[in-house]
């Protein structure tokens, strides 16, 4: 009796990856008076690691060890100092992005901000405005359509943020620390809605964060960082069942897993 | 009910503005000052309407209007663009500073005959001086709200793939408009100043020219006359950068 709900292949070494990152490193200039070429602030230290099609994978790691700053160099942000960042076919997928600050538009309301990247694409207004109302639907901030940025709470700006991230349909989910502002109960709401969203349509996942549970409860992979300068410390597959559910947590492999990330973040 | 609330919001403008015509006509009766010194305000409201008869009023009014939108207009138009350059290069900003500051140090009024003899005593004349008057402003503004942009907002908008047009019409635009329009509310002011400053150097026609025939005439009604007009025009101006500011601002209350 192993017919399990569409399983996804374990094994994904042997297709081409979406997304590989080789020896990356970047330093910023010190901002701190004189800067000379030689000194600066070693933010990331020869990182590689691949992504997978469909893939999800989390970064677990302390603050300032440069996690907002990787996912930044995979968008295009910021040029790193040295290494690269290749795409599967040499061409830059369509991005969707949450930022650690929601980074909503405030003269803009509800609505208006999450059409945004579909009026960008020259997309109509009709099909842009139902497609916005389905997101809104989806992020549990029905009623707000017309409210502005100001009105509402970190966590809600937070659900705009993440529904603005999705309208498009990106190939290529890049997720700062997402959840970190929202209540317990709506997070974990989330984490089960990103993982509906994520199976249903293919999307490869990179998501940052700060809870082990989160990334145990979302990813196929766990790759953690060292403290600044960051460094790839540990690299996890995590081999849960899917679809995953509060229950998971008392598994004993859940708890294996959770005590290995633990230490490794220590 | 709103309009019972306007009228409470006006009251007090209208209340200070009958008691300064009361102060003002009781002191015409006491100090007995010939008309050509001071004017009552009887006096001044039959010039009003004399001027206003003969068409002349308006004709002057609308050529000193047509002065300064048009200096506005050129004005805010450079000082935008300029203002654009600038705040996106350090470099040319380092380069065209030191003549941005010097030029402040010369007051408008000095060059205002210069600008006179070169261009001639038409309207051509004014309206440069009146963009020379709005220029720095709506600049220093255009480069403070282009800076003040949140990088995380470029960000975002980078990351969706944005053009470099899709930046500034949906992000840098509506993000600094409100300082934008704070430098539009200066320039608005100050370009009344400048179309007079041309005026009063040379000109035969507007209100400036309005204002030297009374004093040269002893019209004394004549100027009261024509610095009311002039009071007016500077009225609609801000009243029409408040409603751009109502119209365009509604997110910031
Ligand atoms: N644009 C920048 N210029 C200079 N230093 C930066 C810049 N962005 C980030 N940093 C620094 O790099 C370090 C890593 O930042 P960040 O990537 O945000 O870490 P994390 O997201 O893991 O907390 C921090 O010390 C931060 O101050
Ligand atoms: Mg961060």
């Amino acid at each position: 009796m192993s017919l399990r709900v569409k399983q996804r292949p374990k094994n994904m070494t042997n297709t081409k990856p979406a997304l590989t990152v080789k020896d990356l490193s970047v330093v910023f200039p010190e901002s701190n008076g004189q800067s000379s070429p030689h000194t600066g602030l070693d933010v990331l230290d020869r990182i590689s690691f691949q992504v997978h099609p469909r893939e999800f994978i989390c970064f677990l790691g302390p603050s300032g060890s440069g996690k907002t700053t990787l996912l930044k160099v995979v968008a295009g942000l910021v040029q790193p100092t040295s290494g690269h960042v290749n795409f599967m076919y040499h061409h830059r997928p369509k991005i969707g992005m949450v930022f650690q600050q929601a980074s909503l538009m405030p003269w803009r309301t509800v609505i208006e901000n999450i059409k945004l990247p579909l009026e960008l694409e020259g997309i109509g207004n009709i099909k842009a405005h139902n497609k916005a109302r389905e997101m809104i639907r989806l992020v549990g901030l029905k009623g707000f359509e017309d409210s502005l940025p100001r009105d509402l709470s970190g966590g809600m700006a937070q659900r705009v943020g993440i529904a603005r991230a999705l309208i498009h349909d990106p190939d290529l989910l890049l997720l700062d620390e997402p959840f970190a502002s929202l209540d317990a109960l709506t997070r974990e709401r989330m984490w089960t809605e990103l993982s509906r969203i994520w199976q249903a349509k293919q999307k490869t996942v990179i998501m940052v964060t700060h809870s082990i549970n989160e990334s145990l409860f979302l990813a196929d992979r766990v790759l953690v960082l060292t403290q600044r300068p960051g460094k790839i410390k540990l690299d996890v597959k995590v081999e849960l069942p899917r679809p995953r559910n509060d229950d998971i947590r008392y598994t004993p492999q859940f708890g294996k897993l959770a005590r290995k990330l633990r230490e490794a973040i220590e | 009910m709103s309009s019972l609330k306007r009228v409470k919001n006006i009251l007090p403008a209208v209340l200070s503005i009958a008691f300064a015509l009361m102060a003002w006509q009781l002191i015409v009766q006491w100090t007995q000052l010939p008309r050509f010194i001071l004017p009552a305000p009887a006096d001044v409201w039959s010039r009003f309407l004399k001027a206003l008869m003969d068409g002349s009023l308006l004709y002057h009014t609308g050529i000193t209007l047509v002065e300064i939108v048009l200096g506005l207009l050129v004005g805010i138009t450079f000082a935008t663009i300029t203002g654009y350059a600038l705040a996106k290069s350090r470099s040319l900003e380092k380069v065209l500073s030191p003549y941005l500051v010097a030029s402040q140090a010369i007051p408008v009024v000095a060059i205002a005959p210069l600008l006179v003899i070169w261009l001639g005593d038409g309207i051509l004349s004014k309206v440069v001086i009146c963009a020379l008057i709005v220029f720095f402003p709506v600049l220093v503004n255009t480069v403070v709200g282009i800076r003040a942009v949140p990088s995380a907002l470029y960000d975002m908008m980078h990351s969706i793939r944005a053009t470099r047009l899709q930046i500034l019409m949906k992000l840098e635009v509506p993000a600094s408009l409100p300082v934008l329009l704070g430098g539009l509310r200066i320039g608005a002011t100050l370009s009344v100043i400048g179309a007079i400053v041309g005026e009063l150097v040379d000109a035969e026609q507007g209100l400036g020219f309005l204002l030297q025939l009374g004093d040269f005439q002893y019209d004394t009604s004549m100027v009261f006359v024509a610095v009311f007009m002039l009071i007016a025009l500077a009225l609609f101006l801000y009243g029409v950068v408040t409603l751009l500011e109502r119209k365009f601002l509604k997110w910031q209350a």
